[in-house]
């Protein structure tokens, strides 16, 4: 698997895992000008973010464009061990779409 | 003989190719971007899309957690928390955007009703973090001041 764009860190403790994820992106709002030819630089961004854990969607966030750049995301599930794994998988505006793992610690 | 092979390949191929598709087309169903909701230039308009409503309920079950004052718009961390049970999403809106719904978080059933995450705002505005929760909306609002703004340029 190609290096991801996602850098995620999950912690379980007492039965729940903590999950904060980082993703690299511009989130292009496509409100913005290009300052030399001043048309609009299209909208390029994270339309969703799924997480799932053993089969089963744990989290799924629908993003705009007023996310900021890189967007952060922080949230916690019941369940999950040290050593098990997530799958990540975004889909971008322009239809790009990959599934990326992390390792619970 | 071979050429019949080359036929029973390719059919198998495609019928592979064909259940693949098939067992992918519900995920894709599921996570249900909404085009009009994320598109919407009013706050009332964006909600009607999303929840199907925009009668709100003011509830002190939801917490919304937000700086009063941002120094940089481009980058206002926001945590939005509930206790009540059976939630369903959490959205949150930030009014004076070019579209103010930000982002919908969905919650499934064993995951905490505790989102964190950073968004970006034009100038000064309300921010409302709508919970929906046994087919309910809950909401709490907080006035965020921005001093530089994190749309256009």
């Amino acid at each position: 698997m190609a290096k991801g764009i996602l850098r995620v860190k999950a912690k379980a403790k007492g039965g729940k895992t903590k999950v904060k994820m980082m993703a690299k992106h511009i989130m292009e709002s496509g409100q913005r000008k290009d300052k030399k030819t001043g048309k609009l630089i299209p909208a390029k961004f994270l339309q969703e973010v799924k997480v799932e854990h053993a089969g089963k969607v744990v989290f799924q966030a629908n993003m705009g464009t007023a996310i900021s750049k890189n967007p952060f995301i922080g949230f916690t599930f019941e369940g999950g061990a040290k050593g098990e794994e997530l799958a990540l998988t975004w889909v971008e505006n322009t239809g790009k779409t990959a599934t990326e793992t992390a390792k619970i610690k | 003989m071979s050429m019949s092979r080359r036929t029973i390949v390719k059919a198998l191929a495609t019928g592979g190719a064909l259940f693949g598709a098939s067992v992918l087309m519900p995920r894709l169903a599921m996570a249900a971007w909404s085009e009009k909701a994320f598109t919407a230039k009013d706050q009332a308009g964006a909600m009607d899309a999303l929840l199907g409503s925009n009668q709100l309920e003011q509830s002190a079950d939801v917490t919304l957690k937000a700086p009063d004052i941002a120094e940089n718009g481009a980058v206002v961390p926001v945590t939005v928390r509930s206790k009540m049970a059976n939630v369903e999403s959490i959205s949150i809106f930030v009014e004076n955007n070019p579209n103010p719904l930000v982002a919908e978080f969905m919650v499934p059933a064993g995951t905490a009703a505790d989102v964190s995450t950073r968004l970006r705002m034009g100038k000064s505005s309300t921010v409302t973090a709508v919970v929906k929760a046994d087919g309910k909306l809950y909401s709490a609002s907080k006035e965020v001041k921005v001093t530089i703004g994190g749309c256009g340029g």
